[in-house]
């Protein structure tokens, strides 16, 4: 209910208040120098990982295709700097696997323009050959689900968009990278925001940013195009608005039907630094070859938004902004969802929104003392998808795994974290249910394989 | 450089068991210091010898059940100081004994300790001695005695296995005025005599260590809830529900039922509403659980009060609540977000 005397940012119900860091959203963009060797991964996306089309020895230009999507669910990879292919093969990637990667050892003498680009005229071309530009870009989903961009915009024949959502709330404490799109990149996400509806169909958006950042509010209104189809809306600061779910209905008042995409229900959603970069590239021509990141976390010097190389190694990137001694929990992503990572090896990749570095001590104590459920309730009040984590916990803790998921709908968790932030029993909530979800993933694929073995 | 490696979320907040439950003992300091300047020293070493024997049963069953020690979490110091919240202020120490080892060992220690019990532990404890001791359990003594700072009631230095003296003597002897040795609500059930708001709300009645002043109760309630420490729902529900429930009454029979500002104010309905029914452990975890929770409290304790053999019926409705939160947690659980439309379309 919103009273018409009292204006207030629109919102989802739930959610947490956590210590927000967004000290870098005040600091602008800056490049980062070239690491003497980048690694680029094939598989940068959701889908089948890219053909390399490149051989050990060739040399590769800034922008070139070295990798070339494989089918449609797949993306290319474009060369990130100039260089020379030092060698194709498995390379540690941050999720801890090992990786098809391609390792490019950049010229160092040379000037890094983008040499290859073929400038389209966007205005001319049409639904499908836009489809096809958009893939040719390489861009998948900016905001960490890592999904190609084209295979979202492809909308179905018998599916009618009605509104675009795009997503700038960034509610993730301490990552400004999207912030600072907003802020100094308007114009290309206003051009990204008129490819996407070109290409879906949709025939209006909404653009939905969290109140903390009332500077990328003020530059989107200034921005709008003047017939209205594009709406700028603020949203509580409040994690996490930007999950799917909660920022369709705290904009629309919509809820996904459980289990569904956000098109059910006629809409689509997309991050702000996925359209600004499509409304960048596409007319250049150009492929993805870095992105803007938010480097931040007590252990570094120069914290800030840093244009990256994709390929980047972190530990070039770490020692280019002065990580100090004491750095020993890093973190790729926001503290509420993001991974730490073991190596310093793994390259920075299309999907990495943030490196964070924290010392010893700087997050909270290493082992607390985890206690039994008190049912505080406090889980239940915080949840975003309105689960029953206290009652998921329980059966976790007696290995209940299929109940979990059968009566108490443990497949709708998107791992936001909520629950673990508020508990006071420090019970590692998330940690369980993913768990249990593996463990449940494993046992449904076990039943498949028997069942077509008998 | 050695590389910490967890799993998310990394960022948690400052809320921790221990943080809750030493505010809740925090919050009980100002409840607790009105009731020993009220009763002087009978209530100081009632609230004393409980929370020990609380705190030493705990210990005790921590090293029978070869576990680390829980004294930490604050808990038992939580059961130690309601139970003698609850009970007469010159309740005999060896009986406080008793209360507060049933309290920790059946109460709490026998379901697996703390957040797998069932009943509120403190009420465990009370509803023991109660059965035990029934005349020790409704002997109540005059508050602001002359001598209350430099000697114990008798009653309170009773031999241990003893039966505790008779006081109407002693009482005598303090001369405070108009004591009658009844709670108000005795006065109320078997005299028909209300007592005034005014007094009930600042405590100058005849009531357990703990009970008598419904506006201190309140405001550390209040601070709790704003800390969010506690659910205010509960104590909201509770007396509601009461309320409520007394307001019927007293439509039907104005004569015979008193007001509900009487039924909010007498006995120990606050102080069970806003710290006992608020248990965490004990109580639904649901949203729409600790609403239906609280109004079965409410009007199961003013049956008790109308209908009953007891004058005071919060502690048994309590335990019924507690007994009850699997059930409705069980039939509450919550709505999941994505299912609202769902009736409509099928």
């Amino acid at each position: 209910m919103r009273l018409p005397f009292f204006k207030r940012a629109a919102t989802f119900e739930h959610g947490i208040h956590p210590a927000y860091h967004k000290e870098t959203g005040c600091l602008p963009i800056k490049r980062l120098a070239f690491a003497p060797r980048l690694i680029v991964p094939l598989s940068q996306h959701i889908g089948k990982p890219a053909l390399c089309c490149v051989s050990v020895g060739q040399e590769v230009l800034r922008g070139q295709v070295i990798a070339t999507a494989d089918g449609f669910v797949s993306l290319p990879v474009h060369a990130p700097a100039t260089g020379v292919v030092e060698a194709i093969g498995v390379m540690p990637a941050a999720n801890g696997k090992m990786v098809d990667s391609i390792t490019i050892r950049v010229y160092e003498a040379d000037s890094q323009e983008v040499q290859v680009r073929t400038p389209r005229d966007i205005d001319a071309m049409d639904k499908k050959e836009l489809l096809a530009a958009i893939q040719d870009t390489g861009v998948s989903g900016f905001g960490g689900a890592t999904f190609p961009a084209h295979v979202k915009l492809s909308v179905p024949p018998d599916v009618v968009i009605d509104t675009m959502v795009v997503n700038g709330a960034e509610c993730e404490p301490f990552l400004t990278c999207d912030h600072r799109i907003m802020v100094e990149r308007t114009q290309d996400l206003i051009r990204g925001i008129r490819i996407a509806m070109k290409v879906s169909g949709a025939p209006r958006t909404v653009i939905g940013v969290e109140d903390n950042k009332p500077d990328a509010i003020a530059a989107i209104g200034a921005a709008l195009p003047a017939d209205g189809s594009i709406t700028v809306q603020a949203l509580e600061t409040k994690y996490p608005q930007g999950a799917e779910d909660t920022i369709i209905y705290a904009l629309l008042g919509r809820e996904i039907p459980a289990g569904q995409r956000p098109a059910s229900i006629g809409v689509l959603v997309n991050n702000v630094m996925t359209l600004a970069y499509l409304g960048r590239l596409l007319p250049a021509g150009e492929g993805i070859i870095e992105r803007v990141l938010t480097v931040a976390g007590p252990a570094v010097e120069k914290p800030g938004n840093y244009i990256v190389p994709i390929g980047t190694p972190l530990r070039f990137l770490l020692e280019q902004v002065g990580a100090k001694s004491s750095a020993q929990e890093i973190i790729l992503g926001g503290p509420m969802m993001g991974m730490t990572i073991s190596s310093l090896d793994v390259p920075i990749t299309k999907g990495t929104s943030g490196v964070l570095a924290f010392g010893k001590g700087e997050l909270p104590a290493e082992k607390p003392r985890v206690y039994a459920c008190i049912k505080c309730g406090e889980c239940l009040k915080v949840c975003p998808k309105f689960l029953n984590p206290s009652q998921l916990g329980l059966l976790a803790a007696k290995r209940e795994y299929a109940a979990m998921a059968e009566q108490y709908n443990l497949d709708r968790c998107f791992e936001c974290g909520c629950c673990s932030y508020v508990c006071p029993s420090h019970i590692p909530l998330v940690q369980q249910f993913r768990i249990a979800k593996a463990v449940n993933r494993e046992s449904a694929a076990n039943r498949s394989t028997e069942a077509a073995t008998k | 450089m050695s590389m910490e490696l967890r799993t998310s979320p990394h960022q948690v907040s400052d809320r921790s068991v221990e943080r809750i439950m030493k505010h809740v003992v925090l919050s009980l300091l100002p409840v607790c210091g009105f009731s020993v300047w009220q009763y002087g020293l009978s209530a100081l070493a009632l609230l004393l010898v409980t929370t020990a024997t609380c705190l030493a049963t705990e210990r005790l069953l921590n090293r029978a059940a070869k576990q680390p020690s829980t004294l930490n979490d604050w808990s038992a110091t939580i059961t130690g100081v309601l139970l003698a919240l609850t009970l007469p202020p010159a309740f005999p120490l060896w009986m406080a004994v008793v209360a507060g080892f049933v309290a920790i060992a059946i109460g709490k220690a026998l379901f697996g300790g703390l957040g797998f019990n069932v009943f509120n532990p403190a009420l465990i404890g009370r509803a023991f001695v109660q059965a035990a001791f029934p005349v020790a359990i409704t002997t109540w003594v005059p508050a602001f005695s002359a001598q209350r700072f430099s000697e114990f009631v008798p009653t309170t230095l009773t031999a241990p296995l003893m039966m505790p003296p008779d006081i109407v003597e002693w009482i005598k002897l303090q001369a405070v005025d108009a004591f009658t040795g009844a709670t108000p609500l005795a006065r109320w059930k078997f005299e028909n005599v209300v007592a005034s708001s005014y007094d009930l709300l600042t405590g100058v009645v005849t009531a357990s260590a703990g009970e008598t002043s419904a506006i201190l109760i309140l405001l550390c309630g209040a601070y709790l809830a704003a800390r969010k420490f506690m659910d205010w729902r509960i104590p909201v529900a509770v007396l509601a529900s009461a309320a409520l429930t007394a307001w019927m009454f007293q439509l039907y029979d104005p004569a015979h039922y008193p007001a509900p500002t009487f039924v909010l104010l007498s006995g120990g309905l606050m102080l069970g509403a806003v710290y006992m029914a608020t248990d965490m452990a004990t109580s639904p975890v649901t949203p729409l659980g600790v609403w239906i929770y609280g109004a079965v409290i409410g009007v199961v304790t003013v049956m008790i009060r109308y209908f009953g053999g007891l004058t005071e019926g919060v502690m048994y409705a309590i335990l019924l609540g507690n007994a009850l939160t699997p059930f409705i947690d069980l039939y509450t659980q919550p709505r999941v977000f994505g299912t609202r439309q769902q009736g409509k379309k099928k």
